[in-house]
C-alpha cells in the first residue's frame, strides 16, 4: 500500500494538485519526508500539511484485525505441514507452519537438502495420505536437487503409495524446480511467482539455499553489505508466506567465525568463558548474519556432535528449544528418539560440526549411534 | 520570536520579510485587511498568518493554574499522579521489581536482544497482561500490536499465554465471592485475544502511516493502554539509503510515539533488533538504528544470555538503577525463576 496514489485519496483537489505538481505522487514519497520539508517543498502552511499527512496516513494504514480473528482465520485454512517426524511435529505444534518463514541452518552434508526433498514430497502427496496435494516450487540455487533421490525417498517412505500406477509421475510432476543463476534472476522469478502461487495451488516454497545466492555476488563482504542484495527478497519471501498462507522453507549455510566477542554487549564486559573447550566447538555461525536471523520465524539447526546428528529447534515463537538425534536413511531423515531433550543457554544457538559421518548410514552404524546417544544423554 | 520560525508557507513568509516584517511584535497590532493590502495577498491568507502567531504572545495574561507557564505541572503533582498509576506486569516478578512495578504508562520502553531471546514472547505477554481486569490488579486495557516483516506474532502463542495468565490469576484469587464471579466471565482466552488489535505492515511507509493514524484510532478506542511495535527497525534498516533522512524520519516517529503515550496515558513498547558494532578494537553487540535513536526512548531493556540463563538488563532509565533480572520463557509465557513454574514443570514428569 506504500505505492498508493495520493491523487486517489480524496484530498481537496487544490491540495492534491500541489502534491502532483511537486512530483509527490505516492504515499511513500509523502511520508518519507518530515512535515517541515513537505511544507517548504509544497509551499503551503503547516495546518494543511498536517491534515494532508493525516489523510494520507489513514489511507495508507493497513486494516487491523483482532488476534482472535487472526486465530480463527488460521484454524479455517489449516496451519501446518507435517514433517512426518512425530517428535519434531510435536515440538513444532504440528509441523512447519503456514504463513511463516522457516529456516534450516547447518554444515554441508548434514541433511538439509534431504529434509527439503522430503518436505517437497509431503506437500505433493495426495490429501488422503496426509499430504497437501499441491504443487511445490523448489528454488535450487546450488544444483543439488536430485529427482532420483527424491523418488527413492518416496519409495522407501511410502511404498504402498508409490506402487500405485502413475502416482510417482504425478507427484514428481507437481514439483517445479527453478534454477536461477543470479540474484536478479531469483528476484524476478519471485516477483512472477507472487501472482501465480494461489492460482496454481502451490502449497510449499523451498529455497535451497539462500546463502548461496549471496555468495555468488560478493564472497568477502561484511555482514551488512552481504545482506543488501537480499533486502528485497527477504521481506518479499515473508510477505509471500503470509499472504498466500503457505509454508516457506529456506536453507542457510554456515561460516566459521573466529571471535566470540561479538556475542556480548558492552555492559557485560570481556567475560571469558570458563569452559574453553565449548568456545572452540561453537565457532560456526549461520552465513546470513544476525539481521537475517531476526527475520526468520522458525530456525531449525542441523548439527553434529558427540558422534551423531541433531535437529534443534533454535528459534520459534511457540516451541521450546529441543534437539532430536537423527540419521539419514533411504527414506530420508529419521529421528532416533521422539522425545528429544531440552537445550539451554548458549547451546541453543551454537552450531557444532564434529565427527560428521558422511554418506548414508547402514544399520550397524545406526545401532552404534543410538548406543552413543543413550550414553551421552545421561552425561 | 522571528517571522522565519512561523509555520506558514515559504512564499508568504518571503512576502512578509520583503515588506520588512521580521518580528512578531510588528505583526500583532495589524488587522487582517491591512496586512492583506500591504502584502497584496488574499484576506484569507492574511488571517492565516495572524492565526499562526503563537497564542502565548497574543494572550499573555491567560489564567494558568500554576502561574508562570500554561500547560505545565509541578513536580509534586507529577509524583502523586505517578503513584496513582498502575503498571503492566511482565509476568516475571524479578523483572517487575527492577522495573519499579512493571512497564510504565506514559513512557516509551525499548526492548532489544539477539534473535530467539524472547522479545516477541515478552511483547505478547505484555499484550495479554495489560488486559488483566482491574479487579485482579491489572489495567483492564487493550493492546495494539504492530508487526512488521521481522516480527513473528503468532495468535496460537497468544492464546497459550492468555490461558497461562488466566490460570495464574485463578491460582492467586481463588475466592468465589460475588465480586469475582462477575468478572470471571471476562476471564476467557478468547476475550483476551479479542482485545489485541493487530496491524501488519510491509514497508516503512506503512509503519509511518500506522503511527500517524494511531492518534485517530486511539481517540476511538480509549481503552487501549499499550502499543507494541515488533520490531521498530526492520524496514528502516532494509529500505533506507539516505541515513540522514532516516534519522530525521525516525526522530519524527519517536516524538509522535512519545506524544501518544502522554496524551492517551498508555505504554509504548518498541522491540528492537541487535547489530554488531566495532568499538575498542572488537565487535560488540548493540541495539540497531544508531546513537541518535537511542535517545528517543525513555527506558531501554536489553535481553541477553547470561550463561544458560535469560536475563533482562536495564540499560537506560531516568528513574531506575541499572539492574539485571533472570527470567524464563515457559509454555505459559514469561515467568520468573522462582515462580510456581517449577512446580508445574516437575508435576508431569
Amino acid at each position: 500500500m506504500a505505492n498508493k496514489l495520493i491523487s486517489q485519496m480524496g484530498l481537496p483537489p487544490s491540495l492534491s494538485h500541489v502534491f502532483s505538481a511537486r512530483n509527490i505522487l505516492t504515499s511513500k514519497d509523502a511520508l518519507s519526508l518530515p512535515e517541515l520539508d513537505l511544507m517548504a517543498l509544497l509551499d503551503i502552511d503547516i495546518a494543511s500539511v498536517r491534515s494532508a499527512v493525516a489523510r494520507i496516513s489513514e489511507a495508507t494504514c493497513p486494516p487491523f484485525q483482532t488476534a482472535l480473528a487472526l486465530m480463527e482465520e488460521k484454524m479455517k485454512s489449516g496451519g501446518y505441514l507435517s514433517t512426518s517426524l512425530p517428535g519434531l511435529d510435536n515440538a513444532l505444534c504440528g509441523g512447519i507452519p503456514f504463513g511463516a518463514l522457516t529456516e534450516l541452518v547447518g554444515p554441508s552434508g548434514i541433511g538439509k537438502t534431504q529434509f527439503c526433498l522430503k518436505l517437497a514430497l509431503l506437500a505433493a502427496l495426495p490429501e488422503c495420505y496426509g499430504g497437501l496435494n499441491g504443487r511445490v516450487i523448489y528454488i535450487d540455487t546450488e544444483s543439488k536437487f536430485s529427482s532420483r533421490r527424491m523418488i527413492e525417498i518416496g519409495e522407501s517412505s511410502f511404498p504402498q503409495i508409490f506402487r500405485i500406477q502413475g502416482l510417482a509421475q504425478k507427484m514428481a510432476g507437481s514439483i517445479i524446480v527453478v534454477r536461477p543463476t543470479s540474484i536478479s534472476e531469483f528476484n524476478d522469478s519471485l516477483q512472477q511467482m507472487k501472482l501465480t502461487l494461489l492460482q496454481n495451488e502451490v502449497k510449499l516454497l523451498i529455497v535451497d539455499s539462500m546463502a548461496a545466492l549471496v555468495s555468488w555476488d560478493n564472497d568477502k563482504g561484511t555482514s551488512s553489505s552481504r545482506l543488501s542484495p537480499l533486502r528485497g527478497s527477504l521481506s518479499f519471501l515473508k510477505s509471500i508466506a503470509e499472504f498466500s498462507r503457505i509454508p516457506v522453507v529456506v536453507t542457510n549455510q554456515v561460516r566459521s567465525h573466529s571471535n566470540d566477542e561479538s556475542f556480548h554487549y558492552i555492559f557485560q564486559g570481556h567475560k571469558k568463558d570458563t569452559s574453553s573447550s565449548e568456545r572452540i566447538e561453537s565457532h560456526l555461525t549461520a552465513a546470513l548474519g544476525i539481521q537475517w536471523a531476526h527475520a526468520v520465524t522458525i530456525r531449525l539447526i542441523f548439527e553434529a556432535h558427540s558422534g551423531h546428528r541433531f535437529i534443534k529447534v533454535a528459534k520459534s515463537p511457540i516451541s521450546p528449544p529441543v534437539a532430536f538425534p537423527f540419521v539419514v536413511e533411504a527414506s530420508g531423515i529419521t529421528l532416533l528418539n521422539q522425545e528429544g531433550f531440552g537445550v539451554a543457554g548458549s547451546e541453543i544457538n551454537a552450531i557444532r560440526c564434529q565427527g560428521l559421518i558422511f554418506g548414508k548410514c547402514n544399520i550397524a552404524s545406526r545401532l552404534l549411534l543410538s548406543v552413543v546417544f543413550t550414553c551421552s544423554s545421561y552425561t | 520570536m522571528e517571522i522565519s520560525n512561523l509555520p506558514i508557507s515559504p512564499s508568504l513568509r518571503s512576502k512578509l520579510l520583503a515588506k520588512g516584517y521580521t518580528n512578531l511584535s510588528s505583526l500583532s497590532p495589524l488587522s487582517p485587511s491591512i496586512l492583506a493590502q500591504e502584502l497584496s495577498i488574499q484576506c484569507e491568507e492574511a488571517i492565516e498568518i495572524l492565526r499562526a502567531i503563537p497564542h502565548a504572545t497574543t494572550s499573555k495574561n491567560a489564567y494558568t493554574p500554576h502561574g508562570i507557564i500554561p500547560g505545565a505541572v509541578t513536580a509534586w503533582d507529577m509524583l502523586s499522579e505517578e503513584q496513582m498509576q498502575r503498571h503492566i506486569s511482565t509476568g516475571c516478578n524479578d523483572l517487575d521489581t527492577i522495573l519499579g512495578g512493571g512497564i510504565h504508562c506514559k513512557e516509551v520502553t525499548e526492548v532489544g536482544g539477539v534473535p530467539g531471546i524472547g522479545k516477541t514472547q515478552l511483547g505478547i505477554q505484555l499484550a495479554v497482561n495489560v488486559q488483566i481486569p482491574v479487579e485482579y490488579g491489572g489495567l483492564g486495557g487493550k493492546a495494539v500490536y504492530i508487526v512488521d516483516t521481522e516480527g513473528s506474532f503468532m495468535a496460537e502463542r497468544a492464546y497459550q499465554i492468555a490461558e497461562g495468565c488466566i490460570s495464574d490469576i485463578l491460582d492467586i484469587f481463588p475466592s468465589n465471592s460475588r465480586e469475582f464471579l462477575s468478572c470471571k466471565e471476562r476471564l476467557r482466552a478468547n476475550n483476551f485475544l479479542d482485545g489485541i488489535f493487530y496491524f501488519r505492515i510491509c514497508s516503512y511507509t506503512e509503519q509511518i502511516a500506522v503511527i500517524n493514524y494511531l492518534e485517530n484510532f486511539l481517540t476511538q478506542n480509549k481503552d487501549v493502554k499499550l502499543v507494541i511495535i515488533d520490531s521498530v527497525t526492520f524496514h528502516f534498516r532494509q529500505d533506507f539509503d539516505d541515513l540522514a533522512q532516516r534519522t530525521r524520519v525516525l526522530g519524527g516517529l519517536s516524538l509522535r510515539l512519545m506524544k501518544l503515550s502522554k496524551t492517551f496515558n498508555l505504554a509504548v513498547v518498541l522491540l528492537n533488533q541487535v547489530t554488531t558494532k566495532f568499538t575498542d578494537g572488537s565487535f560488540q553487540l548493540t541495539l540497531a538504528l544508531g546513537d541518535s535513536w537511542s535517545h528517543s526512548c525513555t527506558n531501554r531493556i536489553i535481553l541477553h544470555w547470561n550463561g544458560n540463563e535469560r536475563c533482562a538488563y536495564i540499560e537506560k532509565s531516568p528513574s531506575l538503577p541499572s539492574a539485571s533480572a533472570p527470567y524464563l520463557v515457559t509454555g505459559k509465557g514469561i515467568r520468573g525463576i522462582n515462580s510456581n513454574f517449577k512446580r508445574a514443570r516437575t508435576m508431569p514428569s
